[in-house]
């Protein structure tokens, strides 16, 4: 062995609805990956798959922790693990297009704690629209009270100018409401009242279940000795503090496929791709451009439910390894799965279910499992539900590429070999350690630096606020760990803000983002599996 | 004569952003509005513009304001309701048909959301596009008059206008909406049938149906979707690029300002200026203005052809610029004098896009 070799080790870790990957990386080199199921109570699954992913290397050389998950992504798409919230909003009551309108009806279903349109809201030039009515919250208060709900999200009209009475409503029910949990609209989202509302909805109906996760995930690294700095990857591939995921859960809802895609462009070494992500419960489907996933423009869909967050776009096909196979239907594979359950379910392992694993083991593009107890399955089912995969994947991928260029298509995830999407074969790149590119990827977390600032422009210049502003973003990425020379600006926007005293304001948005220093050595590296 | 449901909603919507010339109003509140009431009502009727009988009373009802704000204080269905009641009680005269003043954006929509009021919308315009005040449609080119102008907003104030021209009736009408938090709803530009068979844009509602649904096959068969638009109206690209810069300020009853676009592949070295008062007004390449008012101006997602409007263009989104002509009516000497670039204040010479695409070809 030569892992007595000097240098900081890090640890990438991705929790999905099926397995729980965790890879070792030195500097560009993956030591070793492991893939185990992901356990009922996440824990003992990410304490398993790290154990075996470290075994044999010196813990005490992991400098740093980042975790991706698709747990949250999954509980909104799948409407499940989630708080039914109370939707307060400050406007001219009644409400037009009242909270929850848009919304998928069983996500609706699982979040709507009550609508309550009170008075409140700000002009655009920061005017009040209409006074707070204290009573009149703490009536609500009251009826929250009464009814037991515990997570409240309140969106007043134009809170980005300012803030204040969200932030008074939030003191009024702490006081009135033990133990309640609150989403204020003006600390995660942007200008757009509906889409800033669904954000604080989904934040809110997602923090029960983050603060479990982030125990859990905390808890499970401690366990195993391993006191290195712990992150989450948020949606744009910076990472972020475990603190800081606890409250804003929506802001890491895209990190399983951020970072499956970054961690394809990183092991198939290409920058221009189409990405197929095969997992237990989902195969997603992204492109890749310049080594970053391609992100929405425009208002996108997180789960069905309009939002202006920066996202990749990623089509979701309810295809994996888990996915069952019916004998009839519209659809044979899926969209149902076996999930963390198929080591004990599917065919070849002895369960009852004939699962899509079993499919491809019988069609001999896998052995996984006791092959024998697959060979009994029909030739035309087995035929068939390929196909069928392999169609939809492909129109997917066609779907993703957005032109009729000619792009390499690459396969990464848990269940890459099951597929085979009409390709052409030299146009098909299946990396090593592809089975754990969400891992690789959550390694190449960057680091940002954010700065959000009220600014006066009574003796400085609109274009003098926004060079401070970007020089103070570019500082803070470079002393959070980016390596010097490869921080950039992603992000910017300003709010002019007329209301404040000295006549005119700007509100700015920078955000820069940079490398994490990846100074490490050349290492042997190391497999292990279960 | 056809009926308007959810589905054609969803295409006009679409269609209606690119028309908007990056005004209008975000259309998704207007889809929501509308979607509401027609699940509630049914599906709208809608009329050309040859079906109209000359003795038809027909208004606009159109939101008057800021799209940014608009994204905030959403208006309520009630308020185009109302507007157009206000109106019917002014004059005595019994309103037959509403129309869209504009085809761009929110205001392409809002009749839809007054189904409740029973009336057919009629498939026509008075401008082929969206402008930034009330005055800039094509009664005014014909005399019509804007007054007596209805207007209501989301606090319960009304307010009926008459005014001595178009100009005056847009200056007091916007200071009030200004004062009433820059969204209001108005119903206004009464006329008969037989004006608005002489007056008005035909067949703007059902030009936007087809853009938004040619946008959405040639998506579906991976065909260049802003190509697809460019060559369907017979437009420019004017210019590819990534956006570097934004200025947006809510500022006199219009959301203001210019957004800066860094060339990529042909048009790499170069950037792009688009300003716009709602809507785009001027697109300055470089140091020139290479397309202006009356055209439309719209900025597209790059690769999917989404329209952006100008209230939620971003750092960092790629996008191409395109010009479509607009309609010949704003071409004329008339047209020019209240819609051209000099109206809005650039000392520059209209050019139609149309001329800026042959000499681009013969350029290449």
């Amino acid at each position: 062995m030569t892992n007595a070799q000097q240098g900081p080790l890090r640890l990438g870790i991705d929790v999905g609805g099926t397995n729980t990957d965790a890879v070792l990386m030195s500097g560009n080199q993956v030591l070793s990956t492991s893939k185990i199921p992901t356990s009922p109570d996440v824990i003992s699954g990410i304490g398993a798959s790290v154990s075996a992913a470290t075994a044999g290397h010196d813990v005490s050389r992991v400098d740093r922790v980042i975790i991706g998950t698709t747990h949250f992504i999954n509980a909104v798409v799948q409407a499940r693990s989630l708080a039914p919230v109370a939707a307060i909003r400050l406007c001219t009551a009644p409400a037009s297009l009242p909270p929850f309108l848009d919304w998928p009806s069983a996500l609706r279903a699982a979040v709507d704690g009550g609508v309550h349109a009170c008075s409140g809201g700000y002009q655009f030039d920061g005017r009040l629209l209409n006074p707070l009515d204290e009573g009149e919250i703490g009536r609500v208060a009251q009826e929250l009270d009464r009814t037991g709900h515990r997570n409240v999200a309140v969106t007043g009209v134009f809170s980005p100018l300012a803030g204040e009475q969200e932030s008074r409503v939030a003191e009024i029910l702490t006081d009135m409401l033990p133990g309640v949990s609150i989403t204020l609209s003006h600390q995660i989202g942007r200008i757009g009242v509906l889409e800033r509302e669904n954000a604080a909805l989904l934040n809110e109906s997602l923090r029960p279940m983050a603060g479990q996760v982030v125990d859990g995930l905390a808890d499970a690294i401690a366990d195993l000795g391993i006191s290195a700095g712990l992150y989450l990857t948020q949606n744009d591939g910076t990472v972020m503090s475990l603190d800081r995921a606890r409250r804003y859960p929506i802001t890491t809802i895209a990190s399983g496929p951020t970072n499956s895609m970054r961690g394809a462009a990183f092991l198939s070494g290409l920058a221009d791709a189409v990405v197929v992500d095969v997992g237990g419960t989902t195969t997603d489907i992204g492109l890749l451009r310049n080594g970053f996933p391609r992100e929405s423009a425009v208002a996108k869909d997180l789960g069905g439910v309009r939002s202006n967050f920066r996202i990749p776009e990623v089509t979701s096909l309810g295809i994996g390894g888990g996915s069952v196979v019916h004998r009839d239907g519209d659809r044979l594979v899926g969209p149902d799965s076996v999930g963390f359950r198929l080591t004990s379910e599917a065919l070849v392992f002895g369960g009852t279910v004939t699962t899509l694993t079993d499919v491809a083991v019988a069609a001999g593009l896998a052995v996984i499992g006791d092959p024998a107890l697959a060979a009994h399955l029909p030739a035309d089912l087995v035929r068939d539900a390929l196909a069928e995969v392999n169609e939809r994947i492909f129109d997917a991928v066609e779907e993703a590429k957005l032109s009729d260029a000619d792009l390499p298509v690459v396969i990464v995830g848990g269940g890459a070999q099951l597929i085979s999407p009409r390709t052409p074969p030299e146009r098909l790149i299946r990396p090593t350690d592809g089975g754990s590119a969400n891992a690789v990827g959550a390694t190449l977390g960057s680091i940002g630096g954010e700065v959000d600032r009220i600014y006066s422009l009574a003796e400085q210049s609109r274009a003098d606020a926004l060079t401070d502003a970007r020089d103070e973003a570019i500082k803070l990425a470079l002393r959070a760990g980016a390596r010097a020379g490869s921080v950039s600006i992603v992000d910017e926007e300003d709010i002019p803000l007329s209301h404040l005293p000295g006549g005119s304001a700007l509100r700015i948005r920078v955000k820069a983002v940079g490398a994490l220093d990846t100074a490490g050595s050349d290492q042997e590296r190391t497999t292990s599996c279960v | 004569m056809r009926l308007i449901g959810e589905d054609e909603l969803e295409n006009i919507a679409v269609g209606s952003t690119i028309l908007g010339a990056g005004g209008g109003g975000d259309p998704y509140v207007g889809k929501l509005l509308a979607r509401q009431q027609i699940r509630e009502h049914g599906p709208v009727t809608m009329v050309g513009l040859d079906e109209l009988a000359d003795s038809d009373q027909v208004c606009f009802v159109a939101g008057m304001g800021a799209p940014g704000v608009l994204v905030e204080k959403l208006p309520r269905a009630s308020e185009a309701v109302r507007a157009v009641q206000l109106l019917q009680e002014t004059t005595g005269v019994a309103i037959t048909h509403i129309a869209p003043a504009e085809a761009g954006g929110l205001n392409a929509i809002v009749p839809f959301s007054a189904a409740a009021l029973g009336l057919p919308v009629v498939d026509a315009d008075g401008m082929g596009r969206a402008f930034p005040s009330l005055e800039l449609v094509t009664p005014t080119l014909y005399g019509g008059l804007c007054t007596p102008l209805a207007m209501v907003d989301e606090h319960g104030n009304e307010m009926v206008l008459r005014s001595p021209s178009n100009q005056w009736a847009e200056t007091i009408a916007r200071n009030v909406t200004l004062a009433s938090g820059c969204v209001t709803m108005t119903a206004l530009y009464q006329m008969t049938g037989a004006q608005a068979k002489q007056w008005l844009v035909p067949g703007v509602l059902t030009q936007a149906e087809d853009l938004g649904r040619l946008l959405r096959e040639s998506r579906a068969a991976h065909r260049d979707s802003v190509e697809a638009i460019v060559n369907h109206r017979r437009g420019a690209l004017l210019f590819t690029g990534r956006v570097t810069a934004v200025r947006r300020a809510n500022e006199r009853g219009w959301t203001i300002g210019e957004a800066t676009i860094t060339g990529t592949g042909p048009d790499q070295g170069s950037s792009m200026e688009l300003r716009f008062q709602n809507e785009h007004l001027v697109a300055v390449r470089d140091g020139v203005v290479v397309a202006s008012v009356p055209d439309l101006i719209m900025a597209m997602e790059h690769e999917t052809g989404e329209p952006i409007p100008a209230e939620e263009i971003r750092y960092g989104y790629r996008v191409s610029v395109v010009g479509l002509p607009c309609d010949h009516r704003w071409r004329t000497e008339a047209g020019l004098a209240i819609a051209g670039p000099r109206a809005f204040g650039y000392d520059v010479d209209y050019r139609p896009v149309e001329e800026i695409a042959a000499r681009s070809e013969v350029d290449a």
